[in-house]
């Protein structure tokens, strides 16, 4: 969410970390390197499409309708969407009225402040429990990136030296078996599968094996669906309510994945995901592209859910916690 | 792919409404209308700047010379509206070219999770049922764990082979693919490429290094309906990069409203030809900007019932089911008949929302299916005889058949009670009725070549009081 193009480099931009390279290997751990390898190929043409607007924001400039209009057009482009956007123009120009506000210098950490007054309620970290299994339901539509999110969190566990188990509830897609295996090898963590079973009873086995053989973290893995579909989003709590029968906190953490590419439409899913399963927390999967993922602040006025996690990039690695300071100078870097 | 602009629709509708109550347009009540067309296509992510020069443009044309000549503002500016929306997704041809030597080659490119992979399959599927050729698929995905796996199972489910070559690059499959294409002497040969980033330099370059060597003859981008904001710029950098010819827009069931269609088309030139409408493999249709622009607007989508009807429902049954009703021989075997017809083409939320005016407020409203389900199985446990003579059905019968199907008594009355008035109703429908029908109409509905259905058509002449 670069709101207004800049050549210069930050330091603590989540756009820096992690490259979108598709290549699997050379991938340095080191967060410094990280952020030397996104400082490439990026940020030309991120400056290319966003750019423009700091021309107009310099200190000392006039904030007049023409201004304001730009502001506005570059909130609706990071997909905050219609109603948040005119809630947070409308502050501005009540701002700007109260005086407040005296020019354009002062818009960009005006902006700053109220969105991340908005977003530093939110319990960003996993809450897991003293006693393991810590076990994770993991859901969100097709093509979110779910698999691949669960890679990587099993990558995270297994560096601080937790055991992990992987349930393959995706018993639809063709070989998303296999996707979710090809993880547990690269990440060393074990898994649960069964292609003919029907998904819940994958998850019971899974439930099964985390707690005879006492491992850390349980991360069960479910088909993309689409949200409108109630038959298989009622799969979805059957899965839950196998998991809590065996365990009766559990899951621990409900996450949906979310495309930092969804529009508008990442509002309804997070509704009909969070109506049957009670989401503790998102992650915004893909952020290292164009997109700015600014549905997730635009759906806060609607359903409070937290983002716990962004995805930056392809490598096992690129998970980062999310942090709203963070989240919004990159918005307004 | 029904539901995906109800909102919009609503609030174009009420646009009209406000409209169509004014003796005049002005460019008062213009401005306050297009202020709420431009939020539900903000609402539905069609790109900012495409909602911009939309709104501008209907607006210089309804308040220019055009409307004032009009005899009525609301339908003219229904008429802009319709026209802007249609020439921002079209014209389109939805055809596969496929003729020339060889193999022709199809590449299929994108972001990742887009579905490309499962559009391959459809795509496959689409071409071997409507053209005269023999597709064939390469996995060049070769960095995405499973992705070969996934594409090789499709290819298992539709009886297609697929060329893979684990532990290569995406250049040398493409290569092998395309010798085995021209061996096997199959096309067209359809490339399933890694999803990539449109921003990482590297995985463009190979993509742009595979277009060259392998010279497609068509590449499809592939896209979320869903992508909000920045599918046009994505859209724009794959058209920089490799120029492709047209846009197939998947996972369009569910609520997407799917701007993306309004934009792609209208930042890049390049049409949306094909939608994916769920994850099934037959689901994948044509993309008719012409029908999408009037399922914005309210107006149904006629033409979609119509062929869902024709694929659902044989035409010799429908005749045989017509001569029933005319003769008053429609008995309850014929009517669950019936039922199972309607049944097959859709669930009835969907069919609903094609018809016009009707589709965009079925927002809320959930169908019970199960009042149909209840129906066929009280029909079911009834006997033959029952079926073709209700009236023989009494207390004891009644009793049997509720026991049967698990219903009460009371709802078993109640669907012969029902039944006996829909007959009631058919007898003086067909009884003369079709001619008063007939006449009702306007001319041009009954005149040959007409939109008549050719049923209605042939029996009126038949009985020699039209034509």
């Amino acid at each position: 969410m670069r709101l207004f193009g800049n050549k210069k480099k930050e330091k603590n931009g989540y756009s820096q970390i992690g490259p979108p390279t598709g290549t699997v290997s050379s991938a340095d751990p080191n967060e410094n390197g990280m952020l030397g390898r996104l400082r490439s190929g990026l940020r030309k043409t991120h400056d290319k499409i966003t750019g423009g607007l700091q021309s107009v924001l310099k200190p000392g400039a006039r904030l007049d309708e023409d201004t304001l209009e730009q502001i506005e057009e570059q909130l609706y482009l990071a997909d905050i969407g219609p109603r948040t956007v005119e809630r947070i123009c409308s502050q501005l120009h009540e701002a700007c009225r109260d005086g407040e506000l005296a020019d354009a210098g002062g818009v960009i950490p005006f902006l700053k402040e109220r969105i991340k007054a908005d977003l530093r309620p939110w319990e960003t970290g996993l809450k897991l429990p003293a006693q393991p299994p810590a076990v994770l339901l993991v859901a969100g539509v097709n093509g979110s990136g779910k698999t691949t999110t669960i890679g990587k969190m099993a990558m995270r566990f297994q560096k601080e030296g937790k055991s992990v188990l992987l349930a393959a509830c995706d018993t639809f897609r063709a070989a998303a078996g296999e996707q979710l295996e090809i993880w547990a090898e690269w990440t060393g963590a074990d898994i649960v599968k069964n292609e003919s079973a029907d998904p819940a009873s994958v998850a019971f086995d899974a439930m099964d094996k985390a707690l005879s053989r006492n491992y850390d973290v349980l991360i069960i893995d479910t088909a993309g669906r689409v949200h409108t579909r109630e038959n298989l989003m009622s799969e979805l709590s059957k899965i839950q309510r196998v998991v809590s029968k065996k365990l009766p906190e559990a899951p621990h953490e409900t996450l949906m994945v979310l495309d930092a590419n969804t529009g508008q439409n990442g509002l309804s899913q997070a509704v009909r995901f969070n109506e049957y399963l009670e989401l503790t927390g998102l992650v915004l999967a893909k952020l290292d592209g164009t997109a700015r993922g600014g549905i997730v602040f635009g759906m806060r006025d609607q359903i409070d859910v937290p983002v716990k996690f962004v995805g930056i990039g392809q490598q096992p690695e690129d998970l980062a916690p999310f942090d709203p300071d963070k989240f919004v100078d990159a918005m307004f870097e | 792919m029904s539901i995906v602009f109800e909102t919009l629709t609503n609030t174009l509708e009420g646009f009209f409404g406000k409209i169509r109550g004014k003796p005049r347009l002005t460019e008062k009540n213009i401005q306050d209308g297009l202020r709420e067309v431009r939020l539900a296509l903000l609402e539905a992510d069609v790109n900012f700047k495409v909602v911009k020069d939309f709104t501008r443009s209907v607006s210089e044309k309804a308040v220019g010379d055009e409307v004032i000549r009009g005899v009525n503002p609301a339908e003219q500016i229904t008429k802009i509206v319709h026209d802007e929306l249609k020439s921002l997704m079209g014209p389109v041809d939805t055809t596969v070219p496929l003729g020339g030597e060889g193999p022709v080659v199809i590449m299929l490119a994108g972001l990742q999770g887009s579905g490309k992979t499962t559009t391959c399959g459809k795509l496959a599927k689409h071409i071997a049922e409507n053209y005269e050729a023999e597709p064939i698929l390469c996995a060049a995905d070769v960095r995405r764990p499973a992705a070969i796996d996934q594409l090789e199972t499709l290819g298992r489910q539709l009886e297609l082979p697929v060329i893979s070559e684990r532990g290569s690059d995406a250049l040398t499959v493409c290569l092998k693919a395309r010798m085995q294409a021209a061996r096997q002497n199959r096309s067209p040969l359809i490339i399933d490429t890694g999803g990539r980033l449109h921003i990482d330099d590297q995985m463009m370059d190979e993509l742009a290094e595979l277009k060259k060597r392998i010279k497609p003859d068509q590449i499809y981008l592939v896209a979320d309906a869903r992508t909000g904001q920045d599918a046009v710029n994505s859209a724009k950098e794959f058209n920089r990069r490799i120029e492709y010819d047209a846009v197939v827009l998947t996972n369009l069931d569910g609520d997407a409203r799917g701007g993306a269609a309004l934009s792609i088309k209208a930042v890049t030139g390049k049409p949306v030809k094909f939608v994916g409408v769920g994850e099934k493999m037959d689901k994948f249709e044509p993309f008719y900007p012409d029908r999408m622009a009037d399922r914005i607007l309210g107006m149904g989508d006629v033409v979609t019932l119509v062929e869902k009807a024709e694929q659902a429902i044989e035409r010799e049954d429908v005749e045989a089911m017509e001569e029933k009703m005319r003769k008053a021989r429609f008995d309850l075997e014929d009517f669950r008949k019936q039922l199972k017809m309607i049944r097959n083409m859709g669930p009835m939320k969907e069919l609903m929302s094609y018809i016009p005016f009707v589709g965009n407020k079925m927002d809320g409203v959930d169908f019970d299916e199960s009042d149909l389900d209840r129906i066929e199985a009280i029909i079911n446990s009834m006997t033959p005889e029952e079926r073709a003579r209700p009236q023989v059905i009494n207390a004891g019968r009644r009793n049997r058949i509720a026991k049967g199907c698990g219903h009460r008594g009371a709802e078993v009355n109640m669907l012969l009670k029902q039944f006996r008035q829909m007959k009631k109703v058919m007898k003086k429908l067909t009884r003369g009725g079709m001619e008063d029908m007939a006449n009702a109409l306007p001319d041009q509905f009954t005149a040959p070549g007409g939109p008549m259905p050719k049923g209605l058509r042939k029996k009126s002449k038949k009985k020699g009081k039209k034509n």
